[in-house]
């Protein structure tokens, strides 16, 4: 938080004190336990990788584009991925509009370090023609609510975007093989990336120099605490990423406590965001109906194409029917002709 | 690409856990309270301290019985090998914050309220572990410009590459696509107050980079002792004349 608003809201001195000596207790202002996470829901939204998550207050919404550019020089076979935070100043009354601050770019950069340097998202299946055409993957993450705890929300959110995005389908054609034809939705089924692994951030808060630690601080809790640290691991037990940026020192034992209480929890978070995707997926292709060129091109939802094939098939069996009825009549009459 | 050697050699003839030769000098630039400049390696890094002052914004104001710190982090534009585009970036940005959250642990504001601490940092040679330099350099200046502090804040980096630990990465080590583990440490009192690390490693494995990264730092911690004791000696003697 800082420019002209950064100092607009601050905390008394009663409330700081209040925390720090519920803390000494073991006891948080919410009820929750030190190392307890408030409730996560992981929520869709109709475009293919949009994703809504609320981390008790904090509210961040994830989204995923894609477009084709040219690729770096140096990485002629990888495409590239750019991860974009916007801190709508609804969130926070310090948030201002426009450039983004210090925090801002301090998130942006965690997450972004947390999927590239670890290769979370497969940069090489984004190729399409090498050393001219590759596909550049945008996160933007949008912070609606700060409720404290910005940074797992929105890795959570990132990861869910990505895990649900589907990119379309493109193939090289064309005279000297140099053409790339893009496929829309309705003609080829478009692809997922390919994700190895999902790398999760857990933030932890430092109160009483260094000597109390929480994990998920609330907006007042950010206020008092004199550190904070976020690791990033994944379900295979690696360490992806690890941010402590200064502020109060702690000893070496602390910081290696807090690694090995983010991996404990790394493969529980890990279940609910794969879960959360799947029920996604499978609501979303039970929804979706094999489309033909001959019907309406137009997006239609399962039910209403189903009614329109039956009155077609009605249509045709009265037709059906009225024929047979006459070749029965037409034998009839065969049979009584020449039956004497 | 080969980066340790089966004799153990790296790149540049070190071996895993030996550090880049440093040089460091104090009081630089004239016009600033405490300057110094502090090269490991081919990186070299000029640090500015102007402070305590009165402050100049203040809105960024935050704790009104300690001082401010402000601080910037750039790079010049002829300090890597292709001309830099921009001079402020969200990197430089993210340093910044980094550097003056890891100074700040370290001075005592307490003992100077109502004032800003200034720290300017430039990096006028890149070759991989800038921040670490900038750290070091940050602390020398600010020594020099005899700000209260109740450590020394050193920083050191260590690495990852064919499964051995490296201590001080330079840059064709650091862009191999292995783990850059940065630590800043408070020496006397024996506490992390940097920590980053990229890329993907086991548990185990981490615990030995960074064991190798803290050693690395104590060594360093006692390289800008002796530097700030020479300089001082230096300061007696111009007096005693």
């Amino acid at each position: 938080m800082e420019g002209r608003f950064a100092n607009l809201w601050r905390l008394t001195v009663n409330e700081s004190k209040f925390v720090e000596s519920a803390l000494q207790s073991e006891l948080r202002v919410d009820g929750r336990g030190l190392y307890d996470y408030r409730k996560l829901t992981i929520k869709f939204g109709k475009e293919y990788g949009s994703s809504e998550v609320q981390l008790g207050q904090t509210h961040v919404m994830g989204f995923v584009t894609a477009q084709l550019v040219q690729p770096y020089k140096d990485r002629p076979n990888e495409g590239s991925f750019s991860i974009f935070t916007e801190y709508s100043p609804m969130a926070d009354p310090s948030f201002e509009p426009g450039h983004p601050g210090e925090s801002a770019v301090e998130l942006g950069r965690i997450i972004d370090r947390a999927l590239r340097e670890s290769r979370a998202v497969d940069t090489e299946s984004l190729c399409v023609l090498a050393g001219k055409l590759v596909w550049s993957v945008r996160i933007d993450l949008h912070i609606l609510d700060n409720g404290g705890n910005l940074v797992d929300a929105a890795n959570i959110a990132a990861l869910a975007a990505l895990m649900t995005y589907r990119r379309p389908d493109c193939t090289v054609g064309g005279e000297s093989s140099q053409e790339v034809i893009i496929h829309p939705p309705e003609e080829r089924e478009p692809l997922p990336l390919i994700i190895h692994h999902l790398p999760i951030a857990f933030t932890f808060g430092f109160f009483n120099k260094g000597s109390i630690l929480v994990m998920d601080p609330t907006y007042v809790e950010e206020a008092v605490m004199c550190g904070r640290m976020t690791v990033t691991v994944n379900a295979n037990g690696d360490i992806c990423a690890i941010q402590k940026p200064g502020e109060e020192g702690v000893n070496q034992s602390v910081v290696l406590h807090c690694l090995r209480l983010a991996s404990s929890r790394a493969a529980a978070t890990t279940k609910i965001i794969r879960e959360a995707v799947e029920a996604y997926n499978r609501e979303r292709s039970s929804q979706k109906v094999k489309r033909h060129h001959t019907l309406a091109k137009s997006e239609v939802s399962g039910p209403i194409v189903v009614v329109r094939k039956r009155q077609q098939q009605k249509k045709s069996s009265g037709q059906e029917k009225a024929a047979e009825i006459h070749f029965w009549l037409w034998l009839w009459w065969l049979i009584v002709t020449f039956w004497r | 690409m080969e980066y340790v050697n089966p004799e153990g050699l790296r790149l540049d003839g070190r071996r895993f856990n030996e550090m880049r030769q440093i040089v460091a000098e104090v009081g630089v630039v004239s016009k600033a309270d405490g300057s110094a400049v502090f090269e490991m390696g081919n990186t070299k890094v000029i640090a500015a301290v102007y402070g305590p002052r009165e402050i100049q914004n203040k809105s960024l104001q935050k704790k009104n019985d300690h001082a401010l710190v402000l601080c910037e982090y750039s790079m010049a534009q002829f300090s890597t090998g292709d001309r830099r585009r921009q001079k402020f970036d969200r990197r430089s940005t993210e340093l910044s914050l980094v550097i003056r959250q890891t100074m700040e642990a370290c001075i005592l504001t307490e003992l100077l309220p109502h004032s800003q601490i200034d720290i300017f940092l430039q990096v006028l040679q890149a070759d991989g572990g800038t921040r670490s330099a900038c750290i070091n350099a940050a602390t020398l200046a600010l020594a020099d410009a005899g700000i209260p502090m109740r450590d020394l804040a050193v920083s050191c980096s260590a690495g990852y590459l064919n499964s051995t630990p490296l201590l001080d990465l330079n840059y064709v080590e650091d862009s191999a696509g292995g783990t850059d583990v940065t630590v800043g440490i408070l020496p006397k009192l024996d506490k992390v107050t940097l920590l980053q690390m990229d890329a993907k490693l086991p548990m185990e494995t981490f615990e030995t980079v960074f064991a190798l990264a803290s050693e690395g730092c104590k060594a360093i911690a006692e390289r800008i002792r002796e530097v700030l004791q020479e300089n001082t000696k230096q300061l007696e003697y111009r007096r005693a004349a």
